[in-house]
């Protein structure tokens, strides 16, 4: 789960962080009333959207006077804003985050990871900050240090030192950047976070290391034990339909494509788009229903696949293994009975009794396209996709 | 022979009282699996499917002489499980349960570290649908009747798919020594290369099949081991090639965030391994099939 700039702000400040003085708003005349509130005389109004790439976006303003920051977050309020990361549906502005502006002398990157090839927390730094850590890893990979946790003891104020001094940072502020390295490790221990990037962290001119910018992401399966962050979770920052399916226990991610998905098991789920673009079509989502694949869920996952008016053809491919066939082809039969499907259906069943199941699906009198191998179900999905498609543009002809 | 386990293979079941596991006790047990007993605090002393109950994994050892343990655990309890069984001296775990903290199972990890090499624990999953040693023995939720036994060891990150790889054999009249589900975890106990270096040993093993994912060094780094390490010939099958970048999809793990963690990038590192590749899902097993016979002959 990701949250909000100025959430990470306030938990990290929580850790000794030292981040600027700033305050939330939710429309311009608070903004401008945020803004006197802070004082001083230059303030940085950020568009609070769940995505990197703000800056380039447009969405992080300079302003000089309170009138420039009505007119700057006016622009911003309600309006999707669209970064490398968001997608070309871009994310919806509903807060912003108001600053008070510090003089930079130097920006650095730090960003806290799980890495999976030690299997520990890791610390990426570099001097080159403000830049992406993809750019800074492409153009000066010779800037990044990079130091694991032992996770029994933590990370150790030597491990500190030596990244404050691998960054160059004078030793009249190195106490400052130890503080702020254990601070964000302490955090992302104690949180349950994947990451935290602070991107950038800066040396101001007046000797303080201060997060001018904080991401953190946390993860889902430790939620439970941390209500206080779970709580920060905006749904408006999500794809309605991910979060609905979410909601239903259902694990969804849309995609571009018109083919629905509906299949048991995140691998086999992937393997089964991989195979509708063989075939020549595009997926429109991922979708694991889970092992179980009970009618329940099989009427869920078609009215979330359904829920998307791209969806012109659906491929349901289930193995049963320890469900069986039979079982599995019942609840499709259900499903279709009790939610309006208007494309065309593919299903492909595999596993334990699938002759029964063959026979259910067969025998209930619904326009299901019934397929065996994964290939043939593919295949039959696109193709039942392109004949539907030329019907339909046939009938409008028509008409 | 097969990897991990067999038929010698003395199993308990932590959470063997819950509703799902006392279904795959059941499963289990009639696929030819010796299990001794189960493990539930506060529930020793209970039968369950005819086995007993214990509190702790260590009288589970002493009155049964178990060595390998299936946890059913729940996932905030999931974690303390396993390094209950790694202390009480098991020598193969499996974790069917998904949904563990990553820094739980950082914790595990290191926690197994305590262990000289020899006498640490082998842990498979979590988040996977087990292992299964076909003919012999199961330790997980997998149907037994879709594998035969053979001579292709499998290694896979998800459940299903390993099930639709092991029907395409079965339908191809090919068996398996052991398949053994890694899981779909960012974190997880034993890594593809892991388990190369077991099916490597294994006089029985012919063949390797990988099924990787996106997401994760875990690819990158088997190929690395297979093109140094590996003698036998190694067909690997990686999912994901349509999954957009930065989006978990399904698995925890399954997350494309460096370089080298998409499947076409995985595909790529594995060809130049001397992997063979099955370019789609549908001709896993007939990617297998192949290779077995240029390797006979």
């Amino acid at each position: 789960m990701d949250i909000h700039e100025y959430q990470a702000k306030e938990v990290l400040s929580n850790f000794g962080v030292t981040v600027p003085p700033g305050a939330l708003a939710y429309s311009p005349e608070q903004a401008a009333y945020r803004a006197r509130e802070l004082g001083g005389d230059r303030w940085i109004v950020k568009a609070q959207v769940h995505a990197g790439g703000r800056g380039k976006a447009g969405g992080v303003k300079l302003c000089n006077s309170e009138a420039e920051i009505y007119e700057a977050t006016e622009n911003l309020f309600g309006k999707k804003l669209v970064t490398h990361q968001t997608g070309p549906e871009g994310k919806g502005i509903y807060r912003v985050y108001v600053e008070s502006a510090v003089p930079i002398a130097r920006e650095i990157y730090l960003g806290f990871v799980l890495d999976r090839s030690s299997q520990r927390v890791m610390i990426v730094a570099s001097s080159e900050g403000g830049m992406e850590i993809e750019e800074i890893s492409a153009e000066r990979p010779e800037s990044i240090v990079r130091s694991t946790v032992e996770p029994a003891v933590g990370l150790q104020d030597f491990q500190a030192r030596e990244i404050a001094f691998a960054l160059g940072i004078e030793p009249a502020m190195t106490q400052q950047m130890v503080r702020t390295l254990k601070g964000c490790y302490q955090a992302f221990s104690e949180l349950d976070a994947t990451m935290v990037e602070i991107n950038p962290l800066v040396v101001t001119s007046d000797n303080r290391v201060i997060a001018l910018d904080a991401k953190m992401t946390f993860d889902d399966n430790a939620l439970f034990r941390h209500p206080q962050i779970a709580e920060l979770r905006d749904k408006s920052q999500e794809d309605p339909r991910e979060s609905r399916a979410a909601d239903r226990g259902l694990s969804y991610v849309g995609l571009e494509g018109n083919i629905g998905c509906i299949v048991n098991g995140a691998g086999l789920a992937m393997a089964t788009m991989d195979t509708i673009k063989l075939a020549g079509g595009e997926p429109a989502n991922f979708l694991d229903i889970g092992g179980g694949a009970t009618p329940e869920r099989v009427a869920k996952a078609f009215r979330l696949v359904m829920s998307d008016s791209n969806v012109q053809a659906v491929l349901v491919n289930i193995f049963a293994g320890i469900n069986r066939c039979d079982w599995v082809a019942e609840g499709v039969v259900q499903a279709l009975r009790e939610v309006e499907v208007d494309v065309p259906v593919v299903v492909r069943l595999a596993g334990t009794n699938v002759e029964e199941g063959q026979k259910i699906l067969a025998q209930s009198g619904l326009p299901l396209i019934r397929a065996t191998s994964l290939m043939e179900a593919a295949e039959r999905a696109v193709g039942a996709w392109k004949n539907d498609l030329d019907q339909n543009t046939r009938v409008r002809a028509i008409k | 022979m097969s990897i991990l386990l067999d038929r010698e293979s003395k199993v308990i079941v932590q959470g063997i009282t819950g509703k799902i596991a006392r279904f795959h006790t059941k499963d289990m047990i009639e696929y030819g699996t010796n299990v001794v007993g189960g493990v539930v605090p506060g529930k020793g002393g209970e039968t369950v499917e005819g086995v007993p109950v214990f509190n702790t994994v260590k009288e589970a050892v002493e009155a049964t002489g178990a060595n390998a343990s299936l946890v059913f655990v729940p996932p905030p309890f999931a974690a303390d499980s396993i390094m209950e069984a790694a202390d009480a001296g098991i020598n193969y775990c499996v974790c069917i349960t998904d949904g563990i903290p990553a820094q739980d199972m950082i914790r595990v990890k290191r926690y197994m570290y305590r262990y000289p090499k020899d006498k640490r624990m082998i842990l498979t999953g979590p988040n996977c649908a087990g292992t299964i040693s076909p003919g012999k023995a199961l330790l997980g939720i997998m149907p037994g009747h879709i594998y035969l036994p053979g001579t292709v060891g499998i290694i896979g990150r998800s459940g299903t798919l390993g099930y639709e790889a092991a029907a395409q054999l079965k339908e191809l009249g090919l068996g398996i020594s052991t398949s053994v589900g890694i899981g779909g975890d960012p974190i997880n106990g034993s890594s593809f290369k892991d388990i190369l270096e077991w099916f490597e040993k294994d006089p029985e093993t012919e063949v390797i099949a990988m099924i990787g994912e996106i997401g994760g060094p875990q690819e990158a780094e088997a190929a690395d081991y297979i093109k140094n390490h590996v003698t036998k010939p190694v067909v690997a099958y990686v999912a994901g090639l349509t999954a957009p970048k930065g989006r978990t999809m399904g698995h925890a793990g399954a997350i494309i965030s460096a370089f080298g963690e998409s499947a076409s990038e995985k595909v790529e590192i594995l060809s130049a391994a001397g992997v063979t590749v099955a370019e789609n899902p549908a001709v896993i097993g007939e990617t297998i099939a192949s290779v077995m016979k240029k390797n006979a002959a």
